[in-house]
C-alpha cells in the first residue's frame, strides 16, 4: 500500500480468460463464483482483485493449489500475461506503459525467471543455455562464457558446461536454471514451481542452496510452489491463493499460528509446526529475573511457581533459584551473598530456534526453559505448557 | 429440357452458358499468357541457367568423380559407412543397367526442386505458424495443391511457359512444397511452450526466438517434412516427364505407351533406389545432428 519502497506493487489486478474479458468483469466484481462465470459465461476467472506489495529483498512466496492461479499471477510481473485489469508497478514504473522496446530491455535487465520444467534450450550446452540471457543482450562470447562459467561454479556445475540438458539429471537441470536466471543479475527472481519437479531430497537441497545464494545476493525473489511446507521453509512472507483470490498474506508464523479462514487453516492443519515455528514467536516472560546477589532479596522475589530466573549484571544469564536451595542455603548463611552453589544449571534456548529443536530439552525439564540473546540475556521463556499447547493446536 | 422439373433432374446450367464460362476463362487466361509469358520466363531464367548448369555438371564429369562426389556427401552427412556402401551399390547397379545419365538428369531435377521447395517452403511455413489467421488461409490452399490431381495444374503451366525443364519444375514444386509448408508450420507450433516463455522472459526479439528457439528445435519436424517434399519430388517425375522433362520419368512413359515391361520396371526401380537413398542419408543426417533435442539421449 505505500506509496515507496515495495519493489513489485501490485493493485486491483484481475485476470480473465476468455474471448471477451471486459464483459465479464463487472460479474467478478460482484463476487460471481468462478464456477457459475464459468458455466454462464465461458470464461475462466484466472484472478480477482488481488493487491499486495513484495519488499526489496524478501523471498515472496506465493502458494495455493493447482489452478488457483499462481502462474498467471507471476506471469503478470514480466508481462508475460497481460491483465485484464489493475496496475502493476516495478520500482515504481507501471510496467503497463512499457513500450514494446521498453519491456524487452525490462525483461533483460530487471528480472529473470526459474521454471517448472526448467525451460532448458535442449540443443544448446549447459553453458550456452546459462548464457542465453547474456547472448540475447548482445554480449560478446567470451564475456558471456566467462560469467556463466562461473554462475555454474556457484550452483555447483562446475566440469558440466559441454554437456546438453538431456545429460543432466532433473536436479541439475533445475541448477542450470537457475545460474541462467542469475547470470543476467537481475534485481528480481521468479520461480514458477521451480523445484516441485525435484524429488524430496534433492528438493530440500535446492531449498538449501536458494537460501544460502540469497543471503550473500539479496535478490527479491518470488517463489511459487504448492508445498506449504517448502513455502515455510524459504518465505519471508507467504501469500496464499485460492481460485484466484487470496486469502492471506503474513509470515510463515502469522498463518500457522493464525490461519484467516477455513482454507488456511485447512492448508495448515497438518503442517508440523514444531519444524516451522521459532521459539521466539511463542516464548512468554512467565519466570520473573533478578539480578540481586542477596539471598534474603531473592528469596523474597520467588513466585508461587517456587523458582526464578538469576542473571548478573556483568556476565549475563546464570541459571535457576529454587526454594529448596534457597531456604538451604539461607540457614547456613542467613545474610549471605548468591554463591555458585546456589545456582541450578539449566538448558537455554536462542529465539531463532525452531520448535523441534527445543523440544527435547523442553520436555525433560521441569522448569521453564530461558530463551536468551546473543549477549547471553534473559529474553523470554519457554514453559513445557506452552510448547504443548502450540504442538496440539491441530486439533 | 425446361420441361424436365428440378425435382427429376440437376438444374444445371444451360450447355451455352457452361461453353461461355470455359471459353471466356481459357480465352482470358490464354490473352494473359501471350502477354506474359515471356516476361515470366525470363524471370525464370536464372533458375533455368542453374538448372542446365547443374544437370551438366553431373552428366559431363567422368561417372566415377560424380559418384565419389556423392559418396563423399553421403558419409559427410551421415558419417555412416554401411550407407555409403549400401549408396554406391545402387548407383553401380543403375549405372551397369545403363540408367546413369538419365539418373543423373532426375537426380539434378530433383535436387532443385528440393532446394527450391525449401526456399519456398520453410517461409512460408513460418509465416503460417505466426498467425492463426494465416494458417487457415494458406491450409485449404495446400489440400488443393496436394489434391488437385497433377495433370490439371500442368495445363495453365504448360499454356504458360510451354514444353521443357521450367514448367516441370513449376510442376514438381507445386505438388512437392506442401508437405515442408505443412511440417515447418507444425514443428514451430509444437515447439515447448515454457522453452518459449524462457527465451520471452529473457527478453528475447521475435526474431532472436524464430532464430534461436524455434526453427532450431521444430528442426526434426521440418526434416520430416523435406523428407516427405524429396519422396514426393520423386514421385512425380514420371508425370513432369510428360511435359518434357528428361530423365528416369521419359522411358517410363515410354514403356507405358509400348508396353516394355522390363525397361518401365529398371527405370521404376532405379526410380525406388533414389527415393530411398534420399530417405535414408536426409534421416539419418537428422539424427546424427538431432541427438540431444529428443531428450532421451544419455552419454
Ligand atoms: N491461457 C489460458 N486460457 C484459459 N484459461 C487459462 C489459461 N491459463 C490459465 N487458465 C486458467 O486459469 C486458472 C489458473 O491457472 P494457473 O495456470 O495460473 O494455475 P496454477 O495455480 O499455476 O496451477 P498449477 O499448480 O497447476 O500450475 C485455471 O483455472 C486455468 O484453467
Ligand atoms: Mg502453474
Amino acid at each position: 500500500m505505500g506509496k515507496s519502497g515495495g519493489k513489485i506493487e501490485i493493485s486491483n489486478l484481475s485476470k480473465i480468460f476468455g474471448k471477451r474479458p471486459n464483459t465479464v468483469l463487472q460479474q467478478v466484481k460482484l463476487g460471481k463464483s468462478k464456477q457459475d462465470i464459468l458455466s454462464e459465461t465461458g470464461h475462466t476467472v484466472g484472478l480477482r482483485d488481488i493487491n499486495f506489495t513484495i519488499n526489496p529483498g524478501e523471498i515472496f512466496v506465493i502458494m495455493g493449489l493447482s489452478g488457483s492461479g499462481k502462474s498467471t499471477l507471476i506471469r503478470h510481473f514480466n508481462r508475460l500475461i497481460d491483465p485484464t485489469e489493475g496496475q502493476i508497478k516495478v520500482d515504481n514504473q507501471d510496467i503497463m506503459t512499457l513500450s514494446k522496446d521498453q519491456l524487452i530491455q525490462f525483461r533483460r535487465h530487471k528480472m529473470s525467471m526459474v521454471f517448472q520444467h526448467f525451460g532448458l534450450l535442449p540443443h544448446r550446452t549447459v553453458v550456452d543455455n546459462v548464457a542465453y540471457g547474456l547472448q540475447i543482450q548482445k554480449i560478446p562470447l567470451a564475456e558471456r562464457t566467462k560469467q556463466a562459467e562461473t554462475w555454474l561454479e556457484t550452483v555447483g556445475l562446475a566440469g558440466y558446461e559441454k554437456q546438453y540438458p538431456s545429460q543432466l539429471s532433473g536436479g541439475q537441470q533445475q541448477r542450470v536454471g537457475l545460474a541462467r536466471a542469475l547470470c543476467t543479475d537481475p534485481d528480481i527472481l521468479l520461480m514458477d514451481e521451480a523445484f516441485s519437479a525435484l524429488d524430496p531430497l534433492i528438493r530440500s537441497e535446492m531449498q538449501e542452496q536458494l537460501l544460502e545464494l540469497q543471503k550473500t545476493l539479496h535478490k527479491t525473489i518470488v517463489f511459487i510452489t504448492h508445498d506449504l511446507d517448502e513455502a515455510l521453509r524459504i518465505g519471508d512472507r507467504i501469500a496464499i491463493l485460492k481460485d484466484g483470490v487470496i486469502s492471506q498474506i503474513g509470515t510463515p508464523v502469522d498463518i500457522l499460528l493464525n490461519p484467516a479462514d477455513d482454507y488456511v487453516e485447512a492448508f495448515v492443519k497438518d503442517v508440523n509446526r514444531a519444524r516451522a515455528v521459532p521459539v521466539k514467536t511463542i516464548m512468554q516472560q512467565s519466570v520473573p529475573v533478578v539480578s540481586t546477589d542477596s539471598l534474603t532479596d531473592a528469596f523474597a522475589a520467588l513466585p508461587p511457581q517456587g523458582y526464578l530466573f538469576y542473571e548478573r549484571e556483568e556476565t549475563g544469564f546464570q541459571g535457576i533459584l529454587t526454594r529448596n536451595k534457597l531456604e538451604a542455603a539461607l540457614k547456613v548463611r542467613p545474610d549471605g551473598k548468591i554463591i555458585t552453589e546456589d545456582i541450578t544449571k539449566i538448558p537455554n534456548l536462542m529465539p531463532e530456534m525452531l520448535l523441534q529443536e527445543a523440544i527435547s530439552d523442553a520436555l525433560k525439564s521441569r522448569y521453564a526453559l530461558p530463551v536468551l540473546n546473543e549477549d547471553g540475556r534473559y529474553i523470554g521463556d519457554l514453559s513445557p505448557e506452552s510448547l504443548a499447547d502450540t504442538l496440539e493446536y491441530n486439533n | 429440357m425446361s420441361s424436365d422439373s428440378w425435382l427429376t433432374t440437376f438444374p444445371q446450367l444451360d450447355r451455352r452458358d457452361l461453353t461461355m464460362i470455359k471459353k471466356t476463362l481459357d480465352g482470358a487466361y490464354r490473352d494473359f499468357s501471350r502477354s506474359y509469358g515471356d516476361v515470366i520466363e525470363s524471370f525464370f531464367d536464372p533458375l533455368l541457367s542453374f538448372l542446365v548448369w547443374f544437370e551438366k555438371l553431373l552428366l559431363n564429369s567422368p561417372w566415377w568423380l560424380t559418384m565419389a562426389a556423392i559418396l563423399g556427401i553421403v558419409f559427410f552427412a551421415t558419417r555412416s559407412k554401411k550407407l555409403c556402401l549400401g549408396v554406391a551399390a545402387a548407383l553401380l547397379a543403375i549405372g551397369i543397367f545403363g540408367m546413369w545419365d538419365n539418373t543423373m538428369r532426375t537426380l539434378s531435377i530433383i535436387t532443385v526442386c528440393t532446394l527450391l521447395s525449401i526456399i519456398i517452403g520453410v517461409p512460408t511455413g513460418i509465416i503460417m505458424s505466426r498467425s492463426d489467421r494465416m494458417q487457415k488461409i494458406i491450409t485449404p490452399i495446400l489440400d488443393v495443391m496436394q489434391t488437385m490431381p497433377a495433370f490439371v495444374y500442368l495445363i495453365p503451366v504448360v499454356m504458360l511457359l510451354g514444353i521443357g525443364k521450367i514448367p516441370g519444375v513449376i510442376a514438381v514444386v507445386i505438388y512437392a512444397v506442401p508437405p515442408v509448408i505443412r511440417l515447418t508450420n507444425l514443428g514451430i507450433r509444437l515447439v515447448d511452450k515454457e522453452i518459449l516463455e524462457a527465451a520471452t522472459a529473457f527478453g528475447a526479439t521475435n526474431r532472436q526466438k524464430l532464430i534461436g528457439v524455434q526453427i532450431p528445435l521444430a528442426m526434426p519436424t521440418i526434416m520430416a517434412g523435406i523428407n516427405q517434399t524429396i519422396m514426393m519430388a520423386l514421385a512425380m517425375v514420371v508425370v513432369a516427364s510428360m511435359i518434357g522433362v528428361n530423365g528416369l520419368g521419359q522411358p517410363v512413359l515410354k514403356s507405358i505407351t509400348n508396353q516394355y515391361f522390363t525397361l518401365g520396371l529398371l527405370n521404376g526401380l532405379a526410380i525406388v533406389a533414389l527415393a530411398i537413398i534420399f530417405d535414408r542419408v536426409s534421416q539419418s543426417y537428422a539424427k546424427r545432428t538431432q541427438k540431444h533435442l529428443g531428450g532421451k539421449h544419455h552419454g
